[in-house]
């Protein structure tokens, strides 16, 4: 029975550890998910959230990006249709990247109101199909 | 052909029904009769399925555009390989897939399972029919792939184009294969535990059927790998993507399972553990299907929001409320015969072996999942991303790398100190010396050199055990090495097929931790212009941007950028990445005349990749200034991605290995019929 109790305390012992690792990842990393309306309240209820860094998933204003293809740097508007944020993201965009493309754009948003995004994913509604048309 | 096909699906519905039916009833009654027909019950879904199949094969191939899963997934000028994977390369199609080849490893189970173990069947049937039938409904109610258009387009929407590459052709069939296979264990394990026979027969009857689906998830998450590596475009293979995690999970669970089987049939503990490993694998298989397909989380992979996810969730509960139940029910009849005697024992490292995985598994659920659960709890979404899982993962990763050397040589109930040195010595000093020329080589990425410290502590184990079998063999029996060597691996298969497989599953650690090296550079060029990378092994790359060229190549426009590659100065070749815009015809002309073509998805980026056993060079092309020939790239050396694939490689040959019939079995056989020589040939078995 001995060594079913050293077991027992091995698994607990691994079972910390991952729990311990777990909830470390999570306050370490873990990043808040936010609409732009759920941003706009959350920062004027506390303006240090200018500093925390963000996820935030929205839709692309159509016609709004402009790429400078020189300096890798795009600037486009998003919105979830009531709130709107100017983003500025500097890196290659991925291939979906479009007008009216649902975005999400990690980073911080400054205090004068523009998103600087330090990573920028497009998705597509219809990723892997496109409904025909009469 | 599709009319033909519909009422098909509404056969396999009422056959899947009346096989789950008879297949419990027949098997609780006893009544022979039902018996046989729930086994030719599954016969028969197996065949109408297959005419399913065929009538939504017909219709692609014939270009039927009035069928609407036609339209939304092929084009007139989509080559011919990827009409054929388009059968599974949207919603519809997929499920049918799932159904279609479920039934036949279904039909397998009852036609290839020995005799000795029909008193499984009956419910094998039903459980393979049941869930079968499951997807069959939702293919008849949900997703229907013979649904049919109010009018005839000219031309479909085309495939997306990241799917069109040969490794999304192999890649979801393989990880299907993967998922569907591990219904059949599930059957078994139920099977069990409805007919109270719970003694290790189940396990012995579907010894190879769990190598398999383990095999086939294995090469089916390779593949995937290699799709996202070559086709993505960012430079990795592994993104904790959903997705990717869906089909990890079941990974996990299995590999647990795998072993832990070992504990049951020798001492004939974690009978309970064993039934919950199983269940818990089939039920996350439907969890990776029911991720990918209800849109629930966002993924890059993932297909279009559907009601879909609702009859997943409801068969998701539904397997937990009747597997909870029936292990409930029999919890007295799964005491363990034996239990732990020590901790250093093989026991012990392969019950933390199972710790780890299952901690593992547990993990990437709870990071998959944060984004819900968080938002269920705290009303915001929080998302992880790959630093969570890497942060939490690689110990872990670690661990159990180190047990990978550890459980294989250490011995049954209780190792003495004499067992420990003779099996471990050499290997640890081949560690430990690995270790110290790392660090002489200034090495300081802690977790890499650890990788790279235990891969050799585990390849010198595995090394040991071949030259100690192969030189026990020599003296004993005077074989020459390489004949020595043929008959230890033929004689144990599943031990020997085991330690390559163990083999490839290093090869991935070591490939896995050379990522810690990469390094990558964006540029914008112009012709003539170069730029400088230097990677890890020492070497200075120079990439010139030579230009930009346009041509046409089946049916999309392509952009070419082109690099000349040097390494130290020496040149090494010409790299190209593309952009793709792909375009279906408004009317059926081959080739289609530009004024008629309508650009189809957004364009794609086809990564240049130059691969050897040192470094990967991986170059995207990003798009070009407008109007001139400057181009925007991205650079990046990944370090032994080579030997990812080559692990894969190793994988799959030691998985051959394991599951090769033959004389083993008849072997023993011939031990129990001559009995005369049974002495000698068991004493041959002893040192093999």
């Amino acid at each position: 029975m001995q060594a079913k109790y050293k077991f027992l305390f091995g698994a607990v012992l691994v079972g910390g550890t991952v729990g311990f690792l777990m909830t470390s990842g999570i306050k370490d990393t873990g990043v808040y998910f936010l609409t732009p309306s759920e941003l706009a309240s959350k920062v004027s209820a506390d303006p240090s959230f200018h500093d925390v860094g963000v996820k935030m998933g929205a839709r692309v204003v159509h016609g709004s990006i402009e790429r400078d293809v020189a300096s890798q740097t795009i600037t486009f508007e998003v919105t979830d249709g009531s709130q709107a944020y100017p983003v500025v993201y500097r890196g290659l965009a991925p291939d979906t990247f479009t007008d009216d493309v649902d975005v999400v754009v990690e980073g911080r948003l400054d205090p004068d109101g523009t998103f600087r995004a330090t990573s920028l994913l497009a998705k597509c509604g219809s990723r892997y199909e496109t409904v025909p048309s009469a | 052909m599709t009319t033909l096909g519909q009422l098909a699906l509404w056969l396999a519905l009422l056959l899947g029904a009346w096989g789950t039916i008879v297949g419990f009833y027949g098997g609780l009654k006893q009544r022979p009769e039902l018996i046989q027909s729930a086994r030719r019950a599954t016969y028969a879904l197996c065949g109408v399925l297959v005419v399913a199949s065929i009538g939504l094969l017909t219709a692609l191939l014939k270009h039927d555009f009035n069928v609407t899963y036609v339209a939304s997934y092929t084009s007139r000028n989509l080559p011919t390989v990827y009409i054929l994977s388009a059968f599974y390369g949207g919603q519809a199609g997929s499920l049918l897939f799932w159904a279609v080849v479920l039934s036949v490893f279904g039909a397998l189970a009852q036609l290839l399972t020995s005799r000795k173990y029909d008193y499984l069947l009956p419910y094998v049937a039903a459980v393979t029919s049941a869930v079968t039938l499951f997807f069959v409904i939702v293919t008849l109610f949900a997703a229907n792939p013979f649904e049919r258009l109010p009018f005839t387009p000219a031309d479909g929407s085309g495939l997306n184009p990241q799917l069109q590459n040969p490794g999304m052709v192999v890649h979801p069939p393989m990880l299907y294969l993967g998922y569907i296979s591990i219904a059949v264990p599930f059957a078994f394990a139920m099977a069990a535990l409805i007919s109270k026979r719970l003694d290790t027969g189940w396990l012995h009857a579907l010894r190879k059927w769990t190598i398999v689906s383990w095999l086939f998830l294995s090469i089916g998450i390779t593949l995937g790998m290699w799709w996202a590596y070559v086709e993505l475009g960012w430079g990795g293979y592994w993104a904790w993507d959903p997705v990717e995690n869906a089909s990890f999970l079941p990974w996990l669970t299995m590999t647990a399972f795998l072993h832990s089987v070992m504990i049951q049939e020798k001492r004939g503990m974690l009978k309970k553990w064993n039934m919950v490993l199983i269940s818990l694998s089939f039920l996350l298989s439907i969890f990776g299907t029911f991720i990918t397909r209800s849109g629930i989380i966002s993924s890059v992979h993932s297909f279009t929001q559907s009601s879909i996810g609702y009859y997943f969730l409801a068969f998701l509960i539904l397997i937990i409320l009747v597997v909870a139940w029936l292990l409930w029910s029999r919890l007295p009849v799964l005491e363990s015969e034996a239990h732990l005697e020590s901790m250093a024992s093989r026991e012990a490292s392969f019950l933390f072996n199972n710790l780890l995985l299952v901690g593992i598994a547990f993990s990437v659920f709870w990071g998959t999942m944060f984004p819900i659960l968080s938002e269920l709890v705290r009303g915001t979404q929080v998302t992880v991303g790959p630093p969570f899982f890497n942060q939490v993962n690689v110990p872990i990763g670690l661990a159990l790398l180190a047990l990978t050397g550890i459980g294989p040589l250490i011995a049954w109930r209780k190792a003495s100190l004499a067992n420990l040195r003779r099996h471990f010595a050499a290997p640890v000093a081949a560690g430990v010396i690995t270790g110290v020329i790392l660090v002489a080589l200034g090495v300081t990425h802690f977790y890499a050199a650890m990788a790279f410290t235990l891969a050799m502590f585990v390849v010198a184990t595995v090394t040991q055990e071949f030259v100690r079998g192969v030189g026990a063999r020599h003296r004993l029996h005077g074989e020459g090495y390489a004949q020595a060597f043929a008959r230890l691996v033929g004689r144990n298969r599943r031990r020997y097929g085991g330690y390559v497989v163990h083999l490839g599953i290093v090869t991935y650690f070591v490939a896995f931790a050379g990522m810690a090296f990469k390094n990558e550079t964006q540029a914008s060029l112009k012709p003539g212009e170069s730029v400088d990378l230097r990677s890890p092994f020492g070497y200075t790359y120079t990439f010139t941007h030579i230009g930009v060229s346009q041509y046409d190549e089946l049916n999309r426009l392509v952009s070419a950028a082109s690099v000349d590659v040097a390494r130290d100065g020496e040149r090494v070749g010409i790299m190209k990445s593309e952009k793709r815009q792909h375009f279906t015809c408004a009317q059926p002309i081959d080739p289609c005349p530009r004024g008629l073509r309508e650009a189809s998805f957004e364009p794609s980026t086809e990564a240049g990749i130059r691969s050897d056993v040192r470094e990967d060079l991986y170059i995207v092309y990003a798009g070009s200034v407008e109007g001139t020939e400057e181009a925007v790239y991205r650079f990046t050396i990944n370090p032994l991605v080579w030997w990812i694939w080559f692990g894969g490689f190793v994988l799959v040959v030691g998985g051959v290995v394991t599951l090769w019939p033959g004389t083993t079995v008849r072997a023993q056989r011939r031990e129990e019929t001559v009995g005369g020589y049974q002495v000698q040939l068991v004493g041959q078995g002893a040192d093999a």
